[in-house]
């Protein structure tokens, strides 16, 4: 007995170093990104000094900090307008996205009929779309919000299409034999099977609907009615405020990252009884 | 356990009519005939295997029977008023929710039906015991081994007491030893319940430790080649696995099948 115990509780070389190795690949995981961004941010200051270049072409890393600081105020509040766009566009792309989805899965002349003009929609850039637009709407909100929607809602609806589409087929002909109606299939069969889709397109939404309100705010603009993150970049260029510039631009990249990370998180939570994706791997 | 019960007879020619299935043909929309003149009794209480090669159609009798298909000739008689409801149907896979747990997959067709969960809890707690599952409630499919999966599908298939539970190959992806278990475990639940079963699988051995009936199918196209009625008594345990009447009945479902096999021209038989 004991004899077995002692082999057991040994590991041989090879599960020792392959163990030392996951280890460090943890680790690694986190340090080696930050490193590099600190040596990055060290090597933009140096550059900065060296060459002696001046703050209203590119400001030294502790100058913009600094402006982040100085006018939090300022840009806290650009900040909100654009995040308020942002999620309502986000919100928008569900409904839109999912519902779409969800009327496309009832029948496939639906499916037939509209999807293509979804691609249309999703082809054409924004950009080119937003002056038709201006001429349409008059209310800047609505404005912004429709040019995010339409860039955000395209990955929730193909992804959510899909996975409604994706429902194993003996589980279809259980429910056929249950008499299950069309809305129980629905309840409690196919929008569940597509819950890993809708959360993949949200990823990829949630993203999105940022770019989308930035750039909509960035065409906008031009006009000079809007007060988001867009517009502070816009009017610091033409005043040549670059540490401005880059403190807006820098809280867009947080805002960006943070959303992402926020829907990997709920994606997680959601799917991690049941989902491979979500699953540890067991070795 | 299965010592102290009565022994039960198979289902005898006085047992009442439950089905019977009169000239049935299939003909796929791609031009394969599935299955050719199918004519079959099933009676109240049988245990009846269809046994067969791949391709000779059990599986599209049973999804017949399920009312999942239709056939293209012939009739399906039910006795009396028996409908969807009273068929309880196991897949080869257990064909799960991954995302419900156990609890949730087996109050799935009371929950279709209207049952609220707590009204449904006893039904699916019995179930659950009656298929060694105490204690499992809470867990998700994929904490679960091969083995207790189909027994939540049976218990799934059973939770609305049916008249009629239609097997297809259920056990053919387990392992030898959980499949004996099962097998014991199933035709526990039969001597108990004194339901109808339809049993399609591809073993000898195992369609005869369990039938009252074996009806052996032949490929292209299918059809009823032969069948046999295995008179061995009820319960039936481990010894008479190992028995020479056993033997002797797998020997002879054996031969029919052999022929079976042999009666198709050609006789290579791939999956469909």
């Amino acid at each position: 007995m004991t004899v077995i115990e002692d082999t057991a509780l040994k590991l041989d070389p090879e599960e020792a170093r392959r163990v030392r190795q996951e280890r460090l690949e943890r680790i690694g995981k986190w340090v080696l990104p930050l490193a590099i961004m600190v040596l990055a941010i060290w090597l933009w200051d140096r550059i900065c000094v060296w060459n002696e270049i001046p703050q209203y072409i590119l400001p030294r890393p502790g100058v913009v900090l600094q402006t982040l600081h100085d006018d939090a105020g300022l840009l806290s509040s650009s900040l909100l307008v654009t995040l308020r766009i942002t999620f309502l566009s986000l919100l928008l792309a569900v409904i839109g996205g999912v519902g779409l989805a969800v009327l496309f899965a009832q029948s496939k002349w639906v499916e037939m009929s509209f999807f293509p003009f979804a691609i249309v929609l999703q082809v054409t850039p924004i950009v080119a779309i937003f002056p038709l637009i201006n001429i349409y709407i008059n209310n800047q909100t609505t404005k912004l919000l429709l040019c995010a929607w339409i860039v955000a809602f395209f990955p929730i609806l193909s992804n959510t299409t899909l996975g409604l589409n994706s429902v194993d087929r003996n589980l279809r002909d259980l429910f056929k034999l249950n008499g299950a109606t069309r809305w129980q299939q629905l309840r409690y069969l196919r929008l569940p099977a597509a819950m890993p889709y809708f959360l993949g397109g949200l990823k990829i939404a949630g993203g999105l609907s940022l770019i989308g309100a930035v750039v909509a705010e960035f065409v906008a603009g031009a006009q000079g009615q809007s007060s988001g993150l867009a517009s502070r970049i816009i009017e610091a260029g033409y005043r040549l405020n670059a540490p401005r510039l880059f403190a807006a631009l820098i809280l867009i990249s947080l805002t960006g990252i943070l959303i992402f990370l926020v829907l990997s998180l709920v994606s997680h939570l959601i799917l991690r009884r049941w989902h491979e994706s979500a699953l540890k791997q067991e070795r | 356990m299965i010592q102290e019960k009565v022994a039960r007879k198979p289902a005898s020619s006085e047992s009442p009519m439950l089905l019977s299935l009169r000239n049935v043909g299939k003909v796929f929309s791609n031009g394969v005939t599935a299955l050719s003149k199918v004519d079959l009794a099933i009676r109240e209480g049988d245990f009846l295997s269809l046994l067969g090669p791949s391709g000779c159609g059990k599986s599209t009798a049973l999804r017949l029977i399920a009312g999942l298909s239709t056939p293209t000739a012939g009739q399906l008689d039910w006795r009396g008023s028996i409908d969807r409801s009273n068929i309880g149907f196991v897949f080869q896979e257990p064909t799960l929710l991954p995302w419900a747990s156990v609890f949730d997959n087996v109050w799935l067709p009371l929950r279709l039906k209207g049952v609220s969960r707590a009204n449904a809890e006893p039904a699916v707690m019995e179930m659950l015991s009656r298929v060694h599952l105490n204690g499992f409630e809470t867990a998700v499919p994929r904490e679960l081994s091969g083995g207790m999966k189909m027994r939540v599908s049976i218990a799934r298939a059973m939770v609305t007491k049916p008249r009629i539970l239609l097997m297809d190959e259920p056990f053919a992806a387990l392992d030898e030893i959980t499949r004996f278990k099962l097998n014991n475990d199933l035709l526990e639940l039969w001597q108990d319940e004194r339901f109808t079963v339809v049993f399609v699988t591809h073993s000898v051995f195992e369609s005869v430790f369990l039938s009252s009936r074996v009806v052996v199918m032949a490929a292209r196209p299918g059809r009823v080649f032969g069948e046999l009625a295995i008179d061995a008594p009820y319960p039936r345990d481990e010894a008479f696995r190992t028995s020479p009447d056993y033997a002797a009945l797998c020997r002879q479902a054996s031969d029919v099948l052999v022929n079976a096999i042999n009666s198709t021209a050609g006789s290579h038989h791939d999956g469909h």
